[in-house]
Parts: structure tokens; C-alpha cells; sequence
């Protein structure tokens, strides 16, 4: 009996094993093989450069990353939202106020959606806007530096998600609050008084044509529902900018099921133009709101955070001819204009069909006043009268689409895991490629824009599984490149992205990489604490605090022998990289500092606070690689007790008698 | 004089020409001897018999401060010195992140050599020669005269030794006098009088 059932058991077994086996070895499919071009497609030689650059978000690590296509390279990641002890963002004295906001310093945040300025609705290479998702907020990244140069806050929106998406000439980037939630005066309400009590928002930041400065211009109050995604209108579209939303239910609990609900949810249609009118009419009602705005300046190398007091809100329900609302099959999620700025497409992730709509239709509908009712007071425009048409069974889950330079779109199946490629003017299905798995956004160099460069899609995937060499519970996320110049989409390679590749813009690298700053001239540094020379190196006690004025050039610090701080004295290292040339930075970090290293670029300063613990000597030294002294550059601070009065004494190169000549 | 030039500035002036003639003279001299390895984009089939691209020193940059090649290839009185570090293979070292300091013999010494010795070291089969008396005028640190003492000693890249002597201002290096400084990028150039024999 007993040997029976240690057979039966080894039978088991070994068919279980050989099933696992088969399982195993993946079939040789496109799945597996890209197709016998695709290496030669993707290979970019050592020493040369990507045609296209690709900006990725990081998503839930806050942070924006510059990838190369078609290689997939990894050149930088920069930190927006979160903070980055790599690079000292949201450690050193400098960057702590850009990640300050109405809650006080916050050091994460969840980056999602970048867009680039444009100008004429296309792409300018000038700055990328990102959206920050939990504590609401957008931020705008130089294209000189790669540097987070400004971020501003949203107030009364929860939930940055519908942002930034830059209008055509960059006159505004926009944000719709994700979550709807009780404004005014009392927010101390029951959930379940949604219905009664919660608004939604949707803010236009007016962005300075020249130096980008982003300031709020104006809230339109909107129903309590949640907003998703946006895109602005271009072309004949130009003034407006369209939002999709969902849960027009106004649900409250598990609305996973309970946003679901109707059959359609909206597309909303805003003619920004006309809320300009009415904000210069003085339509416009003064909240107070408290938000904070940060901006970076390159001169003092330095950030400085205000804390603003007041917005201005417009009310549809007062202001009329400005929102319109286009019924959408359920739960839309992407709302993307086409490059002709004619198309708006929706994509109801639940929905069978995607519905195309005309901007011309949609015009003359509001003309012809062709409503199917409003909804909340706002308008809702007859679905018939504003649809171009519908792509019938595109896939499962339809979530964003891109275009390219041939009139086609592309759109991402996250249920069916598959790009689907159609054609705008005939709604004809032309194509279908899986993806591996679970695509999330897509990306066509400039298909978000009325000049798109086609050539290549990227799936920004959500899951992995088995496509890479497993690294425990958690796997690399990942893109995907496909080949779209022929009729069929060719998959060409895989690449891993660090964070969540949420969302990705592409660009020729043309627009960007002749623009690239190298250094920082030394003479124009405006620090207040910077020393442009060695002879300018001091240390000087102010009460408990001392400024240690620093320079570094390779390869050494000046001064780098140092003595008379005292323990619980607040030192500042004040360091000046006084190199001026291309690459060469400097780090900076000191033992036992509650805190990061310092990352100076050339011509920069820098600081970093270190409150000394106890008595004694305490070493520092250069972090980046900088010359073949590197190890050499370092030195000492010597710390005395509390309490003592020790002469503050500063030096370099002043050896001791007794060493060797 | 950010970077506190030494007070012999002046006396450079007869070496070395304005930062504008040092610009366009490293132009043309990377121009000629380096094929810029970055094209705009090279996808399609790899050519594994490419040659390597040229070094660090092919790098355009004409926005930093110059480094110690492009600064000597600037200087007229330098040529000997410029057309030596080429023959040796030298060029993209002495690009490097460094630091260096550089004593830098001028025409004047290297023709103060016995007759023909130059000719002679410039040819291929001397190379090895030629880049160790050449890694002899290299030390990787920056040695500013302000902090070198009298009597010292320090160990030049080939391996050997050279000597300070130090009287008030005027510093020599076995025996040849430092007659300028200039800052680069990367280190330093002290200009010498003569051409330092390895010892």
C-alpha cells in the first residue's frame, strides 16, 4: 500500500515536472524572436548618438528619465517630485524649497504624464511639464539643463491626474483633479454627502512665453465626478482643451463597480479662450487658496518657495458657452486629439466601441444648441450630432492613443494587452501586435502633437512576468519598441525603465541636444555663499552657525584642514565647484551627516548642513570619480566639545614641520 | 584671475598668444588630426571592422576652458613640444580628467639640444624613447610653485624623479627655470627653459 502510493505519487510527479518542462521552454514565436532585422534596427554603434530622445516618467518614484531611441538607452534620471540623494535634490540647503508645498516639505510623489511645450502644437524642445499626482502639483524640467526648474501647486484639486498637457502655443498647462472633494469653507462633511457637497476643479496654468514661469490663471468649478486624462486642441481646435472623466455617478464606495454604472460618462470640452474673456470681464471669484510656488534659479543656484494666498474661479453654471459635456462610452480614460486637431478620440476602457468625435460637429452642434440634456447645469452635447464615428471592436480596454504621420493612430489595449493600428478618416482596424503585458500609455515620437515624426511606437508595459531574468517579487517594468513604418508593426526590442514607464514623450534629439549646457560660468554665480576662488576659501562663525565657504577643483578641496567647530554648531558647507568644464563634477560628503552627499556641477554651489554629535576629528571627501586624485581628494574637520570657545583656523597644503620632503 | 594665474602672466605673453588665437589654432589642429567620431545617428549593421574612433581628445567642446593640449597647441613657441606629444601617441592622455601639471620645454630648449637629437626621437621606431622623455615633464597632481618647497622631490609619470630648487620667486626643476604658468582645464603648464633629461 505504502509502496503504491509512493509510485503513484513519483508518477505524479514526473508528469507534473515534464508538464512544467514544456511550460518552460517559451515556443519560438514573434513573441520570443523579434523578426531577423529587428538587432540591426535598434543598434546604435558605440560612440554615436539616438535619433530620438524619449522622456519617460518614473510614476510612483516621482521622477523623470531620459532614455534613446531606438536604442533604449538609459542617459539620466531627474528628480522631480522626489528626492534623489544621488544628486543631493531634497537634501542639500538649495533644493530643499522646490519639494515644499501648503503640507511643508514632501520628499515623494507620483510623476505621470510629461508634455512637452510646443509651439504652433509642436513639439519646441524648450521645457517638459510633468504632473505630480498625490499632492497635487506640476512641474517644469529645462531642456538646457535636465534640471526641475519650477513646480507649482494646484490647490483644491485632489489628485493631480488630468495634467499637464500643454495647449498649442504653450499659453497654458493644464490640471483636473482626480478625486472631487468638498472646497470652501466647510470640508468637514460625511462622505456620503458627495452628491451635495463635492466639486471637482480644473486649473490652467498660464506658462510665461519666455522663461517658462508658471502661475495659476484661473479654476472652472466642475461637478463632483473624477477626471482623467486631457489633451489640448490644435489647429482649429486651438482654444479649447478636452478632458475626459468618470464616475459621473458620483459615487463614493467601491467605485470599481459603483463608477460604472451609466452607459456613458463625458468627454468635457473647455474653450479656455472664452474663460480668458471672462476672467478679463472680471467674472472671476476670489478664493483664498494656499499653495506654494518654487522656482529654481540658475544664477544663485538656488530655489526659493512662496506661499500663495488666492485663485480665481470661474463657474460654468454662471459663465455659460465655455464647457460643454460629449457623452463617452464608459469610463473613458485617454481623450486624444488628432494632429489635424479635426479628431477627438475617446477611449472608454470598458466600452466595446472607441468613439471618434469632430471638433467642426462639435461646433456646429453647440450652434445649433443640438443637447441631449445638461448634466450638473453644463450642457451635454447629442452624441449623434458631435460623432465622427466609432471604431468597432478595437480591443479590450482602449486607453490612449498616439498618431502618426500618415493618419493613423494607434491605440493601447491594456485588457488585451495589444497596440491597435487605425486610420483616422475611415475608423478602418489595420493592424494588431501584442504587447508583453499589460500596456499601459504608448508613445510616437511627437504623436501627441500636430506634427508627429512616426517612425516608432514604444508600449509602456505594466507587467513583465518572465521577460527578464527574475529578480524576486518585483520585476523591472518595462518598454517595448515596434517599428511602425511598414503596414504591419514590427516588435523590435525590449527595454527596462526604472520606476513605473507610466507615461513617455519622444522628440528628434535635433530639437534638444544643441541646446545642452555644459557648465556653469563661475562668473555669473550669484550665491550668496559662493567662494570663485582659493583665496576667496573662508570659514567664518556666525554665533552656532559656521559657513564654511569650499571650493573643490581637481583635486582637492580648499580649505581641507579645518578646526574650530563646535558639537551642535550648525556648519554649512558652502561648496563652489570651480571647475569649468564640460563633465566634471565634484561630490562632497562628510561622516555621519543625517543627510546626503553634495553632487556640484561646474560653476555651482552647493550646501550642506551637518550639525556635528560629538568631539573629535571628522573626515570628508569628493564622491564623483572626478581625476586620477580623486581618492587623494578629501580632508578634516576638527570638532571640539560644547560649550568650549576654539579659534576657528582653516588651511590647505600647510603641512606639519616633521614631514618628509 | 579667478583661478589666481601666476604673477608671470606677463612673461607668458611671450610664449603664449591671446585665448583667441589659442581657440582657433586648437580648431584647426584638432581639425586636422582628429576625425569627430560623433555622427548624427549610425543604426544598421554593425561593422565590427570599424576602426576605433579617436580618443577623448576628438571631443568638440569650444565652450569649456581649454585643456593642456589645447592650450600648448595655441602657443607658437610650442610647436616642438605639440608635434612631439602627437609623435607619441600622448594627445588623448593629456586630454584626460588629470590633473596634470605639464613643464613644458619650449622651442628654444628642444633646439638647444645637440643637433638632430629632435629629428631623431620624432621617428616611428623611437617612439618609446620619445614618451619616456616626454612622461618625464608629466606629474599627475597639480603642482603649484606656492606649495612646492626647495629640495623636493617627485616622481614624474615614467617613473623617475625630478628636484626643486626654490630661491625666493624663482623656482627650477633640475635646474631649468620655470619661466610661466598657465591653468588649464585639467592642471597646469609650467613653462621650463631647458628639456628635462631623464635621470
Amino acid at each position: 500500500m505504502k509502496k503504491n502510493k509512493i509510485v503513484s505519487v513519483s508518477v505524479m510527479i514526473i508528469a507534473v515536472s515534464a508538464i512544467l518542462i514544456q511550460w518552460g521552454c517559451k515556443p519560438q514565436t514573434v513573441q520570443t524572436a523579434a523578426s531577423g532585422d529587428a538587432a540591426s534596427k535598434v543598434y546604435v554603434a558605440p560612440g554615436t548618438y539616438d535619433e530620438f530622445y524619449n522622456f519617460v516618467s518614473g510614476g510612483f518614484n516621482g521622477q523623470l528619465s531620459v532614455y534613446g531611441l531606438p536604442s533604449g538607452r538609459m542617459f539620466r534620471s531627474i528628480p522631480v517630485f522626489s528626492v534623489d540623494p544621488e544628486k543631493g535634490y531634497g537634501f542639500s540647503e538649495e533644493t530643499k524649497p522646490m519639494l515644499n508645498t501648503s503640507h511643508g516639505f514632501i520628499p515623494w510623489d507620483d510623476a505621470h504624464h510629461p508634455d512637452f511645450s510646443c509651439t504652433n502644437a509642436e513639439v519646441d524642445g524648450r521645457w517638459v511639464f510633468i504632473n505630480g499626482n498625490n499632492t497635487p502639483r506640476v512641474a517644469r524640467i529645462g531642456l538646457t539643463t535636465f534640471k526641475t526648474e519650477e513646480i507649482i501647486e494646484i490647490p483644491n484639486s485632489a489628485g493631480n491626474h488630468s495634467s499637464p498637457f500643454v495647449t498649442a502655443n504653450t499659453e497654458y498647462v493644464v490640471a483636473g483633479t482626480r478625486f472631487s472633494i468638498p472646497l470652501g469653507n466647510n470640508t468637514n462633511v460625511p462622505i456620503k454627502s458627495y452628491k451635495e457637497n463635492f466639486k471637482g476643479t480644473i486649473t490652467f496654468i498660464k506658462v510665461d512665453p519666455t522663461s517658462g514661469n508658471m502661475s495659476i490663471g484661473f479654476q472652472i468649478l466642475m461637478p463632483g465626478m473624477d477626471f482623467d486624462l486631457s489633451r489640448s486642441g490644435r489647429g482649429p481646435s486651438k482654444d479649447w482643451s478636452f478632458f475626459s472623466c468618470y464616475n459621473s455617478e458620483q459615487a463614493n464606495t467601491l467605485k470599481e463597480v459603483n463608477a460604472s454604472q451609466r452607459d456613458k460618462d463625458f468627454i468635457i470640452a473647455v474653450n479656455w479662450k472664452k474663460a480668458e474673456e471672462y476672467i478679463a470681464a472680471g467674472k472671476g471669484e476670489k478664493w483664498p487658496a494656499k499653495y506654494a510656488h518654487n522656482t529654481w534659479d540658475d544664477k544663485t543656484h538656488s530655489a526659493t518657495s512662496t506661499m500663495m494666498n488666492e485663485v480665481l474661479v470661474l463657474d460654468p453654471t454662471k459663465v455659460p458657452d465655455m464647457v460643454y459635456f460629449m457623452p463617452c462610452a464608459k469610463s473613458p480614460h485617454g481623450v486624444d486629439v488628432d494632429p489635424t486637431g479635426e479628431y477627438i478620440v475617446g477611449s472608454g476602457k470598458l466600452a466595446a466601441v472607441m468613439p471618434v468625435f469632430s471638433f467642426s460637429k462639435m461646433i456646429k452642434a453647440i450652434e445649433e444648441k443640438n443637447f441631449d440634456g445638461e448634466y450638473q447645469g453644463i450642457p451635454v452635447l447629442s452624441y449623434d450630432a458631435v460623432l465622427h464615428g466609432e471604431v468597432q471592436k478595437p480591443g479590450l480596454g482602449p486607453l490612449h492613443t498616439q498618431f502618426d504621420d500618415k493618419g493613423n493612430a494607434y491605440t493601447s489595449m491594456f485588457v488585451s494587452s495589444e497596440i491597435v493600428k487605425w486610420r483616422v478618416s475611415d475608423l478602418q482596424v489595420l493592424d494588431r501586435v501584442p504587447t508583453y503585458y499589460s500596456i499601459g500609455h504608448l508613445c510616437v515620437p511627437g504623436g501627441g502633437s500636430a506634427k508627429p515624426f512616426g517612425k516608432y511606437v514604444v508600449a509602456y508595459n505594466k507587467i513583465t512576468k518572465d521577460r527578464y531574468l527574475p529578480t524576486g517579487p518585483e520585476l523591472t517594468q518595462s518598454a517595448q519598441l515596434y517599428d511602425i513604418t511598414g503596414d504591419k508593426m514590427q516588435l523590435l526590442s525590449d527595454f527596462p525603465t526604472i520606476g513605473e514607464p507610466h507615461y513617455g514623450i519622444a522628440c528628434p534629439a535635433e530639437l534638444i541636444k544643441g541646446n545642452s549646457k555644459k557648465f556653469y560660468k563661475i562668473e555669473e554665480n550669484m550665491h550668496p555663499y559662493v567662494a570663485k576662488g582659493e583665496k576667496e576659501a573662508k570659514v567664518v562663525r556666525e554665533g552656532n552657525k559656521v559657513h564654511v565657504y569650499m571650493t573643490s577643483i581637481r583635486s582637492h578641496f580648499a580649505p581641507d584642514n579645518i578646526e574650530g567647530v563646535k558639537v551642535g554648531d550648525e556648519v554649512y558647507f558652502h561648496v563652489t565647484n570651480l571647475e569649468q568644464d564640460w563633465d566634471i563634477p565634484h561630490g562632497f560628503a562628510i561622516k555621519g551627516a543625517r543627510n546626503s552627499e553634495l553632487l556640484i556641477m561646474p560653476g555651482e554651489t552647493s550646501t550642506l548642513k551637518w550639525i556635528p554629535q560629538e568631539a573629535g576629528v571628522v573626515p570628508f571627501y569628493c564622491t564623483d570619480f572626478c581625476s586620477a586624485l580623486h581618492q587623494e581628494m578629501q580632508g578634516y574637520i576638527r570638532v571640539f566639545p560644547a560649550g568650549s570657545n576654539p579659534e576657528i583656523t582653516f588651511s590647505l597644503g600647510d603641512l606639519a614641520e616633521d614631514q618628509p620632503k | 584671475m579667478t583661478f589666481g594665474l601666476n604673477k608671470k602672466l606677463t612673461i607668458m605673453k611671450n610664449y603664449l598668444k591671446g585665448t583667441a588665437f589659442v581657440a582657433v589654432a586648437s580648431f584647426f589642429l584638432f581639425a586636422a588630426c582628429n576625425n569627430p567620431q560623433q555622427s548624427e545617428q549610425s543604426t544598421g549593421s554593425p561593422d565590427v571592422n570599424t576602426p576605433l574612433p579617436a580618443g577623448q581628445s576628438s571631443v568638440q567642446d569650444d565652450e569649456s576652458q581649454k585643456n593642456i593640449v589645447q592650450v600648448a597647441s595655441g602657443s607658437a613657441d610650442h610647436s616642438t613640444l605639440v608635434a612631439a606629444v602627437q609623435a607619441a601617441g600622448l594627445v588623448d592622455v593629456l586630454v584626460n580628467a588629470g590633473p596634470f601639471t605639464v613643464f613644458a620645454p619650449t622651442n628654444a630648449a628642444f633646439d638647444a639640444l645637440p643637433a638632430g637629437t629632435v629629428d631623431n626621437l620624432l621617428k616611428p621606431e623611437n617612439k618609446d624613447q620619445l614618451s619616456d622623455i616626454l612622461q618625464y615633464h608629466v606629474a599627475v597632481a597639480v603642482l603649484k610653485t606656492d606649495y612646492l618647497r626647495d629640495g623636493q622631490k617627485l616622481e614624474m609619470v615614467n617613473g623617475g624623479m625630478i628636484t626643486i630648487s626654490k630661491n625666493g620667486d624663482q623656482v627650477k626643476v633640475n635646474g631649468a627655470n620655470i619661466i610661466g604658468t598657465v591653468e588649464a582645464s585639467n592642471g597646469l603648464i609650467h613653462v621650463v627653459d631647458q628639456v628635462l633629461l631623464p635621470q
